[in-house]
């Protein structure tokens, strides 16, 4: 009996030389692979380092941070950026105090982010040495303080989840009238969409997308699983049509046929066009995700739900859904990620959005017209900053919320 | 008794009028479809009404007029003098032939990348798992811009053109490969080819039903194969002349000539798209791969096949009922992702549909077509997939 359990014990942890052994020469094979595989690492080691700190001429990307970020946004109203800014901290602070977890590792990735801003040996705020530079720097500081403020608030103070998920909902909505302002207005004067721009403008295309498409998605699931003939036909007929056809072509459809598909006097904003298309084209895919999760659900649920008195109504919205929406959760965000990095193509409909951004810099001084590779290096990471932290929350959150382990 | 009888009409089977189900299904219906229709009315009046105040007719007419304006490459032969529809057929060509080759080329890359990632040796799945995360995270049209603008654009001018064996050069004009040239008994060869794939094929089918049938080894693969090898080469030797010249690119005064040219378009929508979905497919097949279940390789092993024979007689035909549904819709999005060739100037069938809209000021009727030809194509693809998956669930138990 001992000596079984004994037996049983875990092997002990691999030595170095055996974890080397083991993982990268176990026979002649693996030991050519390695070796291969090291001289193909230490050459594309070498030629990418050297071409980094060497032959790159980081300048177009260091001298435009403020283009990158806001773009065409007028100078003298970025404070309102700065505001929605603080006011995002602040919640990201709440959040982390209130639901931990998760949440905490983004709290302190968006710290640490403003905090390597506001130590960057590069000028924020061009032209040189402006006093400017100094307030943005404070300001970025002054961030990570208020998300310290906001998890005390939320630690100390007893608030509701579905409260804080307000207030996000909240102040979006109040980001949305600050960057817009008001027509006639002294405080607060009308900032056309055509300046919104940089990743301001993809933050923004994304989130309106993912926001919007979702219950259209929904919506349209529910009525592709429709018992109704006529709705079910409408809604496959979208779905599928939309899917079918590239992103382009719908984006083209929505800033060049629309127009035409209105009559005059309804003049549609062109940033406001593309998110339109955007939306659809998420919709469509949303909705199939979701569908995905319909299916899933057993007969048994719906056949329970109508046992206990519920109308179709209540089933659908506290019974289907809720189980249907946590089993695509992956999907759903996958979907996210995907419309983040299809804003780039907002550059087809003329949306200065950041990779648009990365052209105008280019071409902005005669120096940098050769300097393709380091800007769109410069928005590939920071794209692959944005989507891989997406992607771990994806991860993080299904194993909070347990998908696939029923 | 008129009045019991209306009663009947309202409250049939007991229930009132305004709760019976039945009723309000028809109800909810009939509206959808009434807003539906509407909207697309209203939508399609206001067209019409621009089209006529514009002067422009609906009809496809136009497409019959002269193009007027370059398209830089093509399959086809194509100058200006040519029909708007011609040009359209043109662009649709170089969509598929980007579509095509990408495919084949995403599929290698997809299965090294998967079978590397899935490798026993650390540093090579390590590898794999950099390039599939990075490339996975980054938008494709960053991608795209990269290697046009970054890369294919900044190569040497045409005098200082790197050489690469074959011979081949690369320069900003792009690259030039060593090709082959037809001769006079090209087609008299191309008869032998053609025979040689009828005759695998039959010789295939036969050999494997009789396999099945009878029990005995056939060699089905092994004679196909040594068919399709020996006849060409057999008719190579028979036509007398050689039916295939090779064609090196020589560098003359301004440019190469002879060799076969990559256009710097085509390849950087080629390199972007291949990398791109190289990262995605090595996902499906490695998810393929894993979904089948490890008692299998036992087995199969148990049994006394080789290692070859597992992958095989088993592996293969059971990851690739899971591989196969996604890995189609792969295919789909690079052909989609293809209309992404107006942004780097490759001649595909969305940029040249654009110009035509320029060109004749006919927006809708030409995207219509767009979007015909794009649903046709995603349509035929998924008419393909659902039979090949009734096929698969037929060998099913």
């Amino acid at each position: 009996m001992s000596a079984q359990i004994k037996s049983s014990a875990p092997p002990a942890a691999l030595g170095p030389l055996q974890w080397l052994k083991k993982n990268l020469f176990s026979t002649w094979f693996n030991t050519i692979l390695t070796l291969i595989s090291l001289g193909v690492i230490y050459f594309a080691l070498k030629g990418i380092l050297h071409w980094v700190f060497v032959t790159a001429n980081w300048d177009p990307v260091a001298q435009s941070l403020k283009k990158f970020a806001v773009g065409l946004y007028p100078v003298e109203e970025i404070w309102r950026i700065g505001t929605i800014l603080a006011m995002v901290s602040t919640l990201a602070g709440v959040s982390w105090g209130v639901w931990r977890g998760t949440v905490r590792t983004f709290a302190l990735a968006l710290a640490a982010g403003f905090i390597v801003i506001a130590v960057l040996p590069f000028d924020l705020y061009p032209p040189n040495g402006d006093p400017l530079d100094l307030l943005v720097r404070v300001g970025f500081i002054v961030l990570p303080v208020l998300i310290a403020l906001g998890f005390l608030l939320g630690w100390k103070v007893p608030i509701k989840g579905s409260l804080v998920l307000l207030l996000w909902l909240l102040s979006f909505a109040l980001a949305m009238v600050l960057l817009s302002g008001f027509r006639d207005s002294e405080l607060l004067p009308r900032v056309s969409t055509n300046d919104w721009s940089g990743l301001l403008l993809t933050f923004l295309l994304a989130l309106i997308g993912i926001v919007a498409s979702f219950p259209i998605g929904v919506a349209l699931a529910l009525g592709r699983q429709s018992r109704l003939p006529v709705v079910k036909i409408f809604c496959t007929l979208f779905i599928e049509m939309v899917r079918g056809v590239p992103l382009v072509t719908i984006l083209f459809m929505a800033s060049i046929i629309l127009p035409l598909f209105l009559p005059e006097e309804i003049r549609i904003d062109r940033v406001l066009r593309a998110m339109i298309g955007m939306t659809l084209f998420a919709a469509a895919y949303m909705a199939e995700n979701v569908r995905g999760g319909l299916q899933a659900i057993p007969r048994g649920q719906y056949e329970a739900a109508q046992a206990v008195g519920l109308t179709g109504f209540q089933t659908t919205a506290f019974i289907v859904l809720p189980q249907a929406l946590r089993a695509v959760i992956p999907a759903i965000v996958g979907q996210f990620i995907a419309l983040f990095m299809d804003t780039t193509l907002a550059i087809i409909v003329g949306l200065l959005e950041l990779l648009a951004i990365g052209k105008a810099v280019l071409q902005s001084n005669q120096a940098w017209l050769l300097r393709d590779k380091e800007v769109y290096l410069f928005i590939a990471v920071l794209f692959w900053i944005f989507t891989y932290a997406m992607s771990y929350a994806s991860h993080r959150l299904e194993t909070a919320l347990g998908v696939g382990e029923r | 008794m008129s009045q019991s009888s209306l009663t009947r009409v309202f409250y049939r089977k007991g229930v009132p009028l305004w709760r019976d189900v039945v009723v309000l299904q028809w109800i909810a219906q009939i509206l959808s479809a009434v807003l539906v229709l509407a909207f697309l009315w209203f939508f399609v009046s206001n067209v019409l009404r621009g089209a006529e105040v514009r002067g422009l007719s609906w009809s496809y007419s136009f497409l019959k007029e002269a193009a007027g304006f370059p398209i830089s490459e093509s399959v086809i032969p194509y100058d200006e003098a040519q029909t708007f529809g011609y040009a359209f057929i043109v662009g649709l060509l170089n969509t598929l032939k980007v579509s095509l080759v990408g495919v084949v080329l995403a599929t290698i890359l997809g299965i090294i990348a998967a079978v590397a990632r899935l490798s026993t040796n650390w540093l090579v799945s390590r590898i794999a798992s950099v390039y599939i995360e990075i490339i996975r995270n980054v938008p494709l049209l960053v991608q795209l811009f990269f290697w046009y603008f970054g890369f294919f654009q900044r190569l040497p001018p045409v005098q200082e053109a790197t050489a690469l064996p074959g011979p081949s050069y690369l320069s900003q004009r792009g690259l030039y490969i060593a090709w082959f040239k037809p001769t006079s008994t090209f087609w008299l060869w191309m008869i032998f080819v053609g025979v040689a794939i009828v005759a695998a094929l039959v010789l295939y089918f036969y050999l494997s039903r009789y396999q099945v049938q009878t029990g005995r080894t056939t060699y089905p693969v092994a004679t196909a194969f040594a068919v399709l090898v020996v006849l060409p080469v057999a008719g190579w030797f028979l036509v007398g002349d050689n039916p295939l010249a090779s064609n090196v690119p020589v560098l003359g005064k301004f440019n190469f000539d002879g060799g076969l040219r990559v256009t710097p378009e085509f390849a950087g929508m080629l390199v972007g798209l291949v990398v791109y979905t190289g990262a995605f497919i090595a996902e499906v097949v490695r998810a393929g791969i894993l979904a089948v279940h490890k008692g299998q390789f036992e087995a199969a092993r148990a049994l006394g096949l080789t290692q070859m024979q597992v992958l095989r007689l088993v592996v293969l035909p059971q990851s690739l009922r899971v591989i196969i549904p996604p890995l189609i819709s792969q295919y789909l999005n690079l052909a989609k992702n293809s209309s992404l060739a107006i942004l780097i100037g490759y001649a595909d069938v969305f940029f040249v549909g654009r110009t035509i809209i320029n060109q004749s000021g006919r927006a809708v009727p030409v995207f219509l077509l767009i979007m015909a030809i794009y649903l046709t194509i995603s349509l035929v693809t998924s008419v393909i997939m659902n039979i090949y998956n009734r096929r698969v669930r037929l060998v099913e138990r």
